[in-house]
């Protein structure tokens, strides 16, 4: 039923999904990863919506309050490692935390 | 009357009885009751001997075979058909051996009594010697080869432990003794070789070892022939015609009937007395299944009394008059025995009597009623013998004549070996060693003559071989004569008393294996017997004079010194009793013993009339009787030159024996005492004394058992060559031979050469000469016989040549075997060197590169290998946690494109 068809918001949701990939894979900052992370599961979640629209099914959407549920906790747990790495480090640069290796 | 032999058991049993008792609780018992028991038992042995002996004349030389009681079978293996019984025989031939061995034993036994008082081990003598009477009892009572052997060894065995019995003495007579024990024994056992060889050819050439079958004859030379039954004074002869009386009551003692009927295997009588069980009823005429029938009960058959047609000139005609009573040949028929009706006497009804009706015993004539594989071993030689037949021994075959030569030799061989001939009779004179009692039983009256008595036992094979031409009889006469003579050579020049006459028994051993081996079988015996009794007391006498001369020198000793605490090593290392040169004199010291001592010379000089006058002359008459005639008609030439080698050189040995017994009696009891010991000898006591006497009548008298014809005075009641008829009984080879007469030639050469040798004698060491000075010998002074006496008194270095080339060689080889071979070469070099350092480079070889190179490596490689993996993958570790995530990315790229894979097929697939 729509007119513009399912299309153009999968290639947005490829296009968000390759800036979050490029920013986790790019970006120095912790923060940023995360927000880059958050940006890979919005695409997806935006993919399922426009499929679970195309498709007049209401898994996608259920699916999506999952992805969501899943985001947040992860965020809060991230987030929180965060705080205490930089009260130990007191820097988050993700190239400085390499002392796990072997 | 038939069941007598039955009897023949306690003769080996009492003796062993008494030396079990003397064994075990001897000690306890003291001097007196162990010599009691000991004599007792040999006196009871005697009084068997003296009943088996009115057994065998009152049955006019019945034989019995009897099965010892509860031994039923000794060895015996069913499946392979091997029966070897414990069985004994009872002839004429063995109760002669068991009276000399038991009567000259008693004596010996009560002699014992009075020389070994005093002796520490007095019981354990006793109990050696009652052993040793049962041991030779059952050698000379064996029925077979086995239990022959079982008594040789035996005697053997004994004579070692009385040899060494003093072993214990101080160094070095106790060390002498033993040594000479065991020279004794070792000696022996070489003989033993040659009879355990024979016995093997035996068994196998003829599947049994026994001498007689039950029921067999063993003179079977009778045919068909009248027998007489002599009247001696003895019990009547019990034989045919007595089988119905007898009859009758064996029904009574015995528990088969009519069974008897139908034995058939003798003529007379045909006792089963049963023991154990009875199971006999066999027909021995069938098979030799009879044989098992037999084992628990005994056999007596009754050889009737033989005589050769061809025998003796007119001599049996002076014999008693009997019955005639007829045997039957076994083809006879019933028709022809009766027109041979026998005259009864007294009612015994068979004047007319069928010999073949059935409820009388069949008398036989001979053996052809039994089967040859029946029979035993002699009367199997005599079928077998002259027929071309061939033994097989597996890898090759060999004649039965051939077979019984070799036989016959390896018997030789045990004989030198236990009757002391050359080369093996150098054990006897260091058998001096032992006590004299020993000394005069074992090695001069008994154990000695245990290889005579075999010979003469199997002297079926002898005389077979001699009529079929071998020269067995040669060699056996040649090794007789050579001992005698050699033996009497050194006699003559012997200092030590026992030295002499241990010498002499070696010749009068001499003599009669010459006259076994020119076919003398009853001389031989008759000899064996006299012997036994004179030397015996030669022997008894000299220990009479040694413990006198013992005893005076103890004496002495007391009166010169006063002290006794040094007397045995002064004893033993100083005075020898035994030495010639100590004595002189003695005949007023010790007359009783002199005047035996004289006798027993007499006696072994062979003088007139005493024993060995008539046994020697016998011997020498026979010998020249083969040289001259020939006593086998048509036996091969070597006969005749056994005959007169025999002859020639016995008569030389006896000219020697009468010289050096001379010698001895002027060196020992003439002329005047050349010691102090010699001049307090005293006289014995009666315990030894007894003896001497006893058998100096018995040297005196023993030689009328075999008088020959001139000199029967009274003729009803003696027979000429009594003896020989008697032996006749044993020995089939005698009745082939000849009892020949009396040749007077011989007997004056002989009887006149002993006195010209005893007058030389007298003329050398007689009237008070004695021994020269510097306790030389007369004959030394001389220089003509110097050289003699040296050789005579050095033993013609016999003992010496034996070491050098024996003994010596055998050491030193063994020492070399033991030392350089076996130790310097085999442990030191091959087992070090070789072994060991091979073993060990080995070890290492496979150790080193190996075991710590490869496998060690291989393990430790394997380690080294993780390490360094795992090195090298922690590398992925690098903490960089955006090099993770791009890792993490391209992962999930990897995934995505899997699962995408058949779409992206499909797509390529619809695209191109």
């Amino acid at each position: 039923m729509n007119s513009i068809g399912t299309e153009p918001y999968i290639m947005l949701s490829m296009v968000l999904f390759l800036m979050g990939a490029l920013g986790v894979l790019l970006r120095r900052n912790a923060i940023l990863v995360f927000m880059s992370v958050e940006l890979m599961l919005n695409s997806a979640n935006l993919a399922l919506v426009a499929f679970a629209q195309q498709w007049q099914q209401i898994n996608g959407h259920v699916f999506v309050f999952f992805v969501m549920t899943v985001a947040a906790a992860e965020v809060a747990v991230g987030l929180a490692l965060i705080v205490n790495i930089f009260r130990e480090r007191q820097s988050i640069n993700i190239d400085e935390l390499n002392q796990m290796d072997g | 009357m038939e069941n007598l032999p039955l009897l023949v058991p306690l003769v080996i049993l009492v003796p062993s009885i008494g030396a079990f008792i003397n064994f075990f609780v001897g000690a306890k018992l003291g001097e007196k009751w162990s010599g009691y028991i000991g004599s007792f038992a040999s006196i009871f042995s005697f009084m068997i001997a003296l009943v088996l002996l009115s057994f065998v004349t009152g049955t006019n030389g019945g034989s019995a075979v009897v099965n010892f009681p509860f031994v039923d079978g000794w060895l015996r293996i069913d499946s392979i058909g091997l029966d070897i019984p414990w069985q004994m025989r009872v002839d004429s031939l063995s109760v002669t051996m068991m009276l000399v061995i038991t009567g000259v034993g008693s004596l010996i036994h009560l002699y014992a009594r009075g020389y070994m008082h005093g002796d520490k081990w007095f019981y354990r003598f006793f109990a050696y010697l009652n052993m040793f009477l049962a041991f030779m009892l059952i050698l000379v009572t064996a029925n077979n080869f086995l239990m022959l052997f079982v008594g040789w060894e035996g005697v053997g065995l004994c004579s070692f432990l009385l040899i060494g019995f003093w072993w214990d003495k101080k160094a070095p007579t106790g060390w002498k003794n033993s040594n000479a024990a065991r020279k004794a024994f070792i000696v022996n056992r070489i003989g033993d070789f040659g009879l355990l060889m024979a016995m093997f050819l035996i068994f196998w050439t003829f599947g049994t070892l026994d001498f007689f079958k039950a029921g067999e004859l063993p003179n079977t030379e009778a045919g068909y022939i009248v027998h007489w039954r002599e009247h001696n004074g003895l019990v009547e002869g019990a034989d045919h015609g007595e089988t119905d009386d007898h009859a009758e009551e064996s029904a009574d003692h015995t528990e088969e009937t009519d069974d008897h009927a139908e034995e058939g295997d003798d003529r007379g009588d045909q006792k089963q007395s049963v023991l154990d069980e009875t199971e006999d009823g066999d027909d021995h005429a069938e098979e030799g299944d009879a044989v098992a029938g037999d084992d628990h009960a005994e056999d007596t058959d009754e050889s009737a009394d033989t005589e050769d047609d061809h025998a003796v000139e007119g001599e049996e005609s002076a014999g008693g008059h009997g019955e005639e009573v007829v045997c039957v040949p076994a083809d006879m028929d019933a028709e022809h025995a009766e027109e041979t009706d026998s005259h009864a006497d007294d009612g015994h009804g068979e004047s007319d009597v069928n010999p073949l009706a059935s409820d009388i015993r069949n008398i036989y004539c001979d053996n052809g009623h039994f089967d040859t594989d029946y029979l035993g071993v002699f009367g199997q030689t005599v079928n077998r013998f002259g027929h071309d037949e061939m033994v097989d021994f597996g890898s090759f075959e060999m004649k039965f004549d051939d077979v019984i030569f070799l036989i016959a030799l390896f018997m030789l061989l045990g004989v030198t070996g236990k009757s002391a001939q050359i080369p093996l009779f150098i054990w006897l004179p260091d058998a001096m060693a032992g006590p004299t009692p020993v000394s005069a039983l074992i090695h001069a009256a008994t154990m000695v003559t245990a290889g005579v008595y075999m010979m003469v036992r199997g002297s079926v094979f002898l005389d077979e071989l001699n009529h079929a031409g071998y020269v067995i009889g040669l060699i056996i006469t040649l090794i007789g004569s050579a001992t005698a003579i050699m033996a009497g050579f050194i006699a003559m020049g012997q200092w030590d008393i026992k030295s002499v006459l241990a010498y002499s028994t070696i010749s009068q051993l001499g003599f009669m294996v010459a006259a076994v081996g020119v076919g003398a079988y009853v001389p031989a015996m008759f000899h064996l017997v006299t012997h036994a009794v004179f030397k015996a007391l030669l022997f008894l006498g000299s220990g009479s004079v040694i413990h006198g001369v013992e005893h005076g020198h103890h004496h002495a000793h007391e009166h010169g010194h006063g002290h006794d605490d040094h007397h045995d090593d002064h004893h033993e290392a100083e005075f020898d009793p035994q030495d010639m040169r100590n004595m002189g004199g003695l005949r007023k010291k010790m007359p009783i013993t002199f005047i035996t001592y004289v006798i027993g010379t007499l006696a072994l000089a062979g003088i007139f009339p005493f024993a060995g006058f008539w046994s020697k002359d016998e011997i020498l008459a026979d010998a020249f009787y083969v040289g001259t005639d020939g006593l086998f008609a048509g036996g091969g030439g070597g006969n005749q030159l056994a005959g007169i080698l025999a002859f020639g050189i016995l008569l030389a040995a006896a000219g020697f024996t009468a010289f050096y017994m001379w010698r001895q009696i002027e060196l020992v009891f003439f002329g005047e005492p050349r010691t102090e010991a010699a001049k307090h000898t005293p006289e014995s006591v009666g315990a030894m004394l007894f003896p001497l006497v006893v058998l100096a009548i018995f040297a005196t008298i023993i030689g009328l058992i075999n008088v020959p014809a001139p000199f029967i005075v009274l003729d009803s009641i003696y027979t000429p060559h009594n003896f020989g008829h008697f032996l006749e009984h044993s020995l089939i080879s005698v009745s082939r031979g000849h009892t020949i007469a009396f040749n007077p030639l011989v007997a004056l050469v002989a009887l006149g050469l002993g006195l010209v040798a005893i007058y030389t004698a007298r003329e050398i060491y007689g009237k008070g000469k004695g021994v020269a000075e510097g306790g030389r010998d007369q004959l030394e002074l001389n220089p003509s016989t110097r050289m003699a006496f040296k050789l005579a008194n050095a033993k013609l270095y016999w003992d010496e040549t034996y070491f050098r080339f024996l003994e010596n060689p055998f050491n030193k080889l063994s020492k070399f075997m033991a030392d350089r071979v076996d130790w310097d070469f085999l442990h030191d070099y091959v087992h070090d060197s070789v072994i060991k350092r091979g073993f060990d480079s080995i070890a290492k070889l496979l150790s080193q590169p190996f075991d710590i190179g490869l496998i060690d490596g291989a393990v430790n490689g394997i380690g080294w290998l993780v390490q360094r993996t795992a090195n090298w993958m922690r590398g992925i570790q690098t903490g960089n946690v955006r090099m993770y995530a791009v890792i993490l990315f391209i992962g999930v790229v990897a995934v995505i494109l899997v699962m995408l894979l058949p779409f992206i097929q499909t797509l390529i697939q619809s695209g191109s």
